[in-house]
């Protein structure tokens, strides 16, 4: 099985230093193009470990007003599946930092899966994201992105029972894309109640090829140290950083801002040679 | 997959037919949904099984149907509306005689019912013209049910009698401002509320549209429309009809009146699209709230605004089995425009005193120009799906637009 390079690879140097990655999530276009690439190389410089891409669709039904919006204003922009493909083959020309693209499954399917994989692929995308894309309708996608190296990125969420999180460990690969509590994107002032019992009850349940990555509602430094000390691999911060772009944040705020939740995933992490 | 898309109607089995395969119908519907929705929905469809077989269910929900909502609704033969279409005899199904005014009683009825054996006391839905959210805030008072509707801004601005109704009915109803301010919206804000509180929420579809169990549970609450048109002819002592009209948004009350004429090969069936929001008719098979079928979509996958007059017709996707009956031929579907539809209204209103729904107008004009085209003695039935108090404002505002009397 191809491996995407440079996820695994992250993945590997961080745990060589006891440190959880830190995914941060943009949206393609917002407010422009151009931007979002310097927004990219901003997070890359301020530590931030991968950059979770979001392609805007019309109807994100996975997400709240933060990312709904900025989805509009890249549509406004006519920015689409392909500019986002495009992008990523401008900043690959000066970054090595892994890449996940975030779609909903329609542009994909309009595009057609294999194309849409193999474009992935020829542009260096590490893995993809497609939050409604559910396993059981997936299998074909599966088999694209296994032709195609890239890694599939399934969501875990409170309602999936174990025997679920098994099956749906069997089709990922790259990292399982934990949703730490009920309802759509946005950024929380508090952990959900909810987050850390899950990230307990799959940890387990992982193969030790695949990553858990944490995600919905973490914004701040003290949700990320408490994910990172239950045992995550990653966390995704993604309406925090958007709605600081949406603010018209400068790059260099925003590197300060990766750097200081960079500095949460640092954090003395558990004994992992159990799993 | 188990029915292929060349498929001729006359391999349909019954029981394929009945029970959509992996959730689908060829294939389109299917399950495209947040990994947080499918537990819920697995075990909806699982419940729903069991639930629908049992004889204190079905008792209710007949019982219901009667004295509740007035079933079953006559089929009227309609005959000045059958001379004016040369001689045609024309039937209506007078779906708008139901408690609430329109078919989407049927379903809202048989899925409240199912929250309730579900223990799920708060019941959430999404709606176009208002006749559905309208439907869930009655049966929901009736079961002591907590109703939360969500409403686009433009379809509360244009069915704003509806809006009120729900409103003294205890309902609370959720002004939707973002996108296009309609059903689609409307749609996207439900399927939020609903992953966020999925585990007390009853999501309560209003057609045969969504992701699966759905578009299978709102026809076998609709098909009701299709037996009795059935039953009611046949004691007539009169065949089987040749042809059936329905007008098509989302699809409930067309599939509700095709269905159960399923495997009667000779019985033709004809749905209305508006033209200003033609899935099935212009659109391209896409994903769309769950399911896969045709939707009206730009080349790059990005959903069209549509611009129907009649807000239940406003809607850039359809339920997965309209998709499956065109693709396999065994339905035909053809888009009316607003002003034909009016036409239909007009030519309803004058012939036969009855005021449609501006979504069944535009099965009204298509099924008379067709019937025009038909051999006197064949027998067409149109489902009149509502009544149309709820458009008069829309219809009398675009008679002052173009300063012409309906």
């Amino acid at each position: 099985m191809i491996v995407s390079n440079y996820l695994a690879k992250r993945f590997e140097e961080l745990k060589q230093r006891s440190e959880a990655a830190l995914i941060a999530y943009l949206m393609a276009g917002d407010p422009d193009l151009s931007r979002t690439l310097e927004y990219a190389r901003a997070l890359e410089a301020g530590g931030a470990d991968v950059l979770e891409l979001g392609a805007p669709f019309s109807d994100p039904i996975a997400d709240g007003p933060v990312l709904e919006e900025a989805a509009q204003r890249a549509l406004r922009q006519g920015v689409h599946l392909q500019d986002v493909l495009h992008i990523v083959r401008e900043l690959r020309k000066s970054s090595t930092m892994p890449i996940v693209l975030l779609s909903y499954y329609n542009p994909i399917l309009r595009l057609g899966e294999e194309s849409f994989a193999r474009r992935c692929s020829e542009a260096n995308i590490d893995g993809v994201i497609i939050p409604d894309l559910p396993m059981e309708e997936a299998a074909s996608w599966v088999n694209q992105a296994r032709k195609y190296g890239l890694a599939r990125v399934f969501y875990a969420t409170p309602e999936t029972d174990n025997e679920r999180v098994r099956k749906i460990c069997e089709c990922s690969s790259g990292f399982l894309y934990l949703v730490s509590r009920y309802g759509t994107t946005g950024a929380r002032e508090a952990l959900a109640e909810t987050a850390i019992p899950l990230l307990e009850r799959v940890r387990p349940l992982l193969p030790s090829d695949l990553q858990l990555a944490v995600g919905f509602g973490i914004s701040t430094r003290p949700q990320i140290e408490s994910v990172v000390r239950a045992g995550a691999d990653g966390v995704i911060v993604a309406s925090a950083v958007v709605a600081r772009i949406a603010e018209g944040i400068t790059p260099e705020a925003l590197s300060a801002y990766a750097r200081d939740l960079k500095e949460a995933t640092k954090r003395s992490r558990p004994n992992l040679s159990n799993r | 997959m188990a029915i292929s898309s060349a498929s001729k109607p006359s391999v349909l089995t019954p029981k394929l037919a009945e029970l959509p395969r992996e959730g689908k119908f060829g294939e389109f519907g299917g399950q495209f949904v947040p990994e947080i929705l499918m537990p819920a929905l697995q075990a909806l469809e699982k419940d729903y099984l069991t639930i629908k077989t049992q004889a204190r269910f079905q008792n209710e929900l007949k019982s219901l149907r009667a004295d509740y909502c007035g079933r079953p609704t006559p089929l009227y033969f309609a005959k000045r509306l059958s001379e004016h279409a040369e001689g045609v005899q024309i039937y209506l199904k007078r779906e708008d005689l139901l408690h609430g005014g329109s078919h989407s009683v049927n379903n809202a009825l048989g899925q409240a019912l199912l929250a309730r054996e579900l223990q799920r006391r708060r019941v959430i839905c999404a709606t176009g013209s208002g006749e559905h959210g309208l439907s869930t805030a009655m049966v929901c008072a009736l079961l002591g049910l907590q109703a939360e509707i969500y409403m686009g801004a433009t379809d509360m601005e244009r069915q704003k009698t509806n809006v009120e109704q729900m409103k003294l009915l205890r309902a609370r109803v959720h002004v939707v401002t973002r996108g296009s301010q309609t059903f689609k919206d409307a749609t996207n804000e439900a399927l939020r509320d609903w992953v966020t509180h999925v585990k007390d929420t009853y999501y309560l579809i209003g057609s045969s549209v969504g992701p699966h169990p759905y578009p299978m549970i709102v026809r076998d609450f609709q098909r009701v429309i299709g037996d009795e048109i059935k039953g009611q002819l046949l004691r007539r002592g009169q065949r089987l009809p040749d042809l059936l009209v329905a007008a098509v948004g989302q699809g409930g009350s067309a599939i509700g009146t095709f269905f159960p004429f399923g495997q009667d090969e000779k019985v033709r069936f004809l749905g209305v699209e508006a033209a200003e929001a033609a899935s099935l008719t212009q659109g391209t098979v896409g994903v769309l709230h769950g399911a896969k079928t045709y939707l009206l979509q730009d080349e790059h996958g990005q959903l069209q605004p549509t611009r129907s007059l009649a807000a239940e017709l406003d809607y850039a996707a359809v339920g997965p089995e309209h998709a499956f009956y065109k693709k396999s031929g065994r339905a035909e579907y053809i888009a009316v425009s607003s002003d034909e539809a009016l036409e239909g209204f007009r030519l309803l209103a004058e012939l036969e005193g009855i005021l449609p729904a501006l979504e069944a107008a535009h099965a009204i004009y298509a099924g008379v120009q067709r019937a025009k085209k038909l051999k006197r003695d064949q027998i067409i039935v149109i489902t009149l799906s509502g009544r149309g108090e709820k458009d008069l404002k829309v219809i009398y505002d675009r008679q002052q637009l173009s300063g012409q009397a309906i």
